[in-house]
């Protein structure tokens, strides 16, 4: 379903990404691990459409190119992103926002939109399944949420977006043990085999709960090793150095 | 920010058509004979013209004021006709009203006609100088409220006129309320008698539809002891080259334990986007008068309109456990200015305000915050939060704030609050990915900005108004 051909990108004339290949087929995760800096998040933001970058090569998203459309486009193809650092919008509502989303979905989808009332014993259902107390959905979004609550916030938006493909950039990151658990839960319900996903971690524990089809290594914009998950293990015990020659 | 913000701003005026009417208008000119002339029209007793010509002299020696941070031309105020308004008068029914004219209040979404009357709310609505039909009347009266004209109430009941009007905003008080005291054509008047809470909003459309005038509303409220009345008003204009003044006076009163909540979604015509030419210069004279104990004003205003805002909506709180409240939401977007806030005046115990102030600027807007409270000697106990937020979009606006603090009573407690916050890309970036388009995710953002203000507009109108916003902001970013 996803399908990276050679993508070089640089940001102001910095080169971040240098040539990464990259298929996902439905129904597999694909896991990412790889050294602070070494354009993990690059990638991922080049994925959703992020402006900004100067990027050579082919990404494909179903046979089509997603190059040259807006985030916003991607989006309601099925493309989600957790982010790393999730973004605060003050004043405005997250069950309100996270509505707007679903909506601005079923509507490019030509489906009849939610009214309030049935979004909301949607998302009453949803937000069992990340393990947040329902007192979140009236809060601002992510506004004064801790680390590990505003990534508990992205699954909820995963869980009620139903995206095709998802995109978990550290998600794991922040999270305490239970929470880790209860999330990597939400996410495995979330599998199935018309979604594809893309797992980025710096945690072999992660990987245990989703059990990922492929381990990519990444040092320095490239995927220096591909293998299942006794590459994770190992880079957990070994690091990266062993790598580079 | 960058890219997706500086694109071009380019918004449309939805209220821009010019009506063809057939119009009684003054010769442009002012001077004692044309101030003659309009109360001659206005068949208005002599005390009126005599109020009229002591506010033209008192004007004849002022200077405009250019302490606001607005930048205009002089106005030449000898280019201006003082009166204009539709032909046909005297009218008793809507069914007299002309076609054309009732056209425009359908195109403005003013509920004249019967089917809208069902919605419970009275309105009159001002076109040019005059006021053209007044709705509900009967069911009004029937708890003795008078909503009516001004120049009728000048009419029916002078002995209120003579004993409110200048009380609250003096002739003398600054050079566009003297203006307005001498010239001024129309207007409403509410009487809400004692223990009455009035069955129904009261509404007042104003629209400036002749060229090369300018609208002179006079508004005068009481509210007597006890009594509570919601209040809105509604303006538009169309889109001319021309800039139009607009100096209105309000004036209100409360009486003990009364209440008035007066609110205001103001639309004039803001000037072309792309030159900034054209547009109303609003120059507005606000004040309510807690003249006794428990009495209650709360100015909500929606100011997304006009090329230049001046006005300040303010309270004098006299009567002990008196209440004064302003919540407002300015936005400037394109080439308008606006200089915008409230002035509190303690005066009574225990006495308590509350400013809420939300001012948004896109385009090359530039805005200005500019809000007073005195705590005066006698007021034991006052209070007064104040809060006051800008948010910018894109880089070539302006937000400033000038608070001016004078407290004469150590027992006062004051808060004041105030924050700056942008429409960030990675907010933007954030909602597309989403899945949400960029217009709504600066509507989502902007209306979470506004909702303290919008929740105290009436439900109706605080839709109205977050559609008003969602328009004036189109295209602003994206
Ligand atoms: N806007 C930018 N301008 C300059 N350099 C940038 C920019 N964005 C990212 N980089 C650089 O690109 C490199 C890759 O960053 P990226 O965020 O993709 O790393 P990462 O693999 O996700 O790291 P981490 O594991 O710490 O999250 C880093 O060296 C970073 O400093
Ligand atoms: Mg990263």
């Amino acid at each position: 379903m996803l399908e990276i051909k050679n993508l070089h990108v640089s940001i102001d004339n910095k080169k971040i990404l240098k040539g990464i290949n990259l298929t996902i087929i439905s129904g597999e995760l694909h896991a990412i691990m790889g050294r602070n800096g070494s354009g993990k998040s690059t990638l991922s933001h080049v994925i959703a459409g992020k402006e900004g970058y100067e990027i050579e090569g082919e990404i494909l998203f179903n046979g089509e190119s997603l190059l040259g459309k807006s985030p916003e486009e991607r989006a309601l193809a099925g493309i989600f992103m957790s982010f790393q650092y999730p973004v605060v919008i003050s004043g405005v509502n997250n069950t309100y926002f996270l509505k707007a989303a679903l909506n601005a979905k079923l509507k490019a989808n030509g489906q009849p939109e939610l009214d309030a009332m049935d979004f909301l014993s949607l998302i009453k259902e949803k937000i069992k399944l990340v393990g947040m107390d329902e007192s979140y959905l009236s809060r601002n979004v992510n506004d004064g949420f801790s680390g590990g609550e505003k990534k508990q916030n992205e699954i909820l938006q995963l869980l009620t977006l139903e995206p095709t493909f998802a995109i978990l950039d550290e998600t794991d990151s922040g999270l305490d043990i239970d929470a880790l658990k209860i999330i990597a839960n939400g996410v495995n319900q979330y599998r199935n085999s018309e979604r594809g996903i893309l797992a980025i971690t710096h945690y072999q524990r992660l990987l245990d709960y989703m059990k990922p089809d492929v381990v990519h290594a990444m040092i320095d914009g490239k995927i220096v090793k591909t293998g299942d998950m006794s590459l994770a293990k190992e880079l957990e015990k070994k690091g990266y150095s062993w790598l580079i020659d | 920010m960058s890219k997706i913000i500086e694109k071009a701003i380019d918004q449309e005026y939805k209220y821009g058509f010019v009506t063809d009417i057939e119009q009684d208008t003054l010769p442009p000119g002012l001077n004692e004979d044309v101030i003659r002339a309009i109360s001659e029209i206005k068949n208005e007793p002599e005390f009126m013209l005599k109020w009229r010509l002591k506010s033209y002299r008192q004007w004849l020696k002022m200077e405009e004021p250019t302490w606001a941070k607005v930048d205009y031309p002089p106005i030449d105020y000898q280019a201006i006709s003082y009166y204009s308004a539709p032909k046909k008068k005297e009218l008793n029914s809507l069914d007299e009203v002309d076609p054309e004219l009732l056209d425009t209040y359908t195109k403005l979404g003013i509920p004249l006609e019967e089917q809208k009357m069902l919605s419970g709310v009275a309105v009159d609505a001002v076109f040019d100088s005059v006021s053209v039909a007044t709705t509900f009347k009967d069911e009004l009266e029937k708890h003795g409220v008078i909503f009516c004209p001004f120049s009728e109430a000048v009419q029916s009941h002078p002995e209120l006129i003579k004993k409110y009007l200048g009380t609250v905003v003096p002739h003398t008080d600054n050079y566009f309320a003297a203006l307005n005291s001498a010239v001024f054509t129309d207007g409403s008047f509410v009487y809400i008698p004692k223990g009455v809470r009035c069955p129904m909003e009261l509404s007042t459309y104003f629209r400036i539809n002749a060229a090369k005038t300018g609208q002179f509303e006079r508004t005068l409220i009481i509210a007597d002891e006890g009594s509570y009345v919601s209040y809105l008003e509604g303006c538009t204009a169309p889109m001319r080259d021309e800039n139009q003044l607009h100096a209105a006076v309000v004036e209100l009163v409360a009486h003990e334990d009364a209440t008035i909540k007066y609110s205001t979604v103001q639309n004039w015509y803001p000037g072309d986007p792309k030159t900034g030419k054209g547009g109303i210069y609003n120059f507005v004279t606000k004040r309510g008068a807690c003249l006794e104990e428990n009495s209650k004003i709360s100015w909500t205003q929606v100011e997304t309109g006009s090329a230049i805002t001046w006005k300040y909506p303010s309270c004098i709180l006299k009567g002990d456990n008196s209440v004064g409240e302003f919540y407002s939401v300015a936005l400037t977007n394109n080439f308008q200015q606006a200089d915008t806030g409230t002035k509190m005046v303690h005066l009574g115990k225990n006495t308590k305000s509350t400013i809420i102030s939300k001012g948004i600027s896109a385009g090359k807007g530039q805005q200005t915050y500019r809000g007073g409270v005195k705590i005066m000697k006698n007021a034991d106990n006052a209070r007064n939060y104040s809060q006051c937020d800008s948010m910018l979009i894109g880089e070539q606006c302006g937000a400033h704030t000038f608070p001016y603090i004078d407290v004469r009573n150590p027992s006062a407690q004051m808060e004041h609050e105030a924050s700056t916050s942008s429409i960030g890309e990675d907010q933007i970036y954030y909602c597309n990915q989403r899945g949400i388009s960029t217009e709504d995710a600066v509507s989502l953002i902007v209306n979470g900005f506004c909702k303290e203000v919008f929740k105290e507009l009436p439900m109706e109108f605080a839709v109205e108004a977050q559609k008003l916003m969602e328009v004036s902001l189109e295209g602003a970013v994206g």
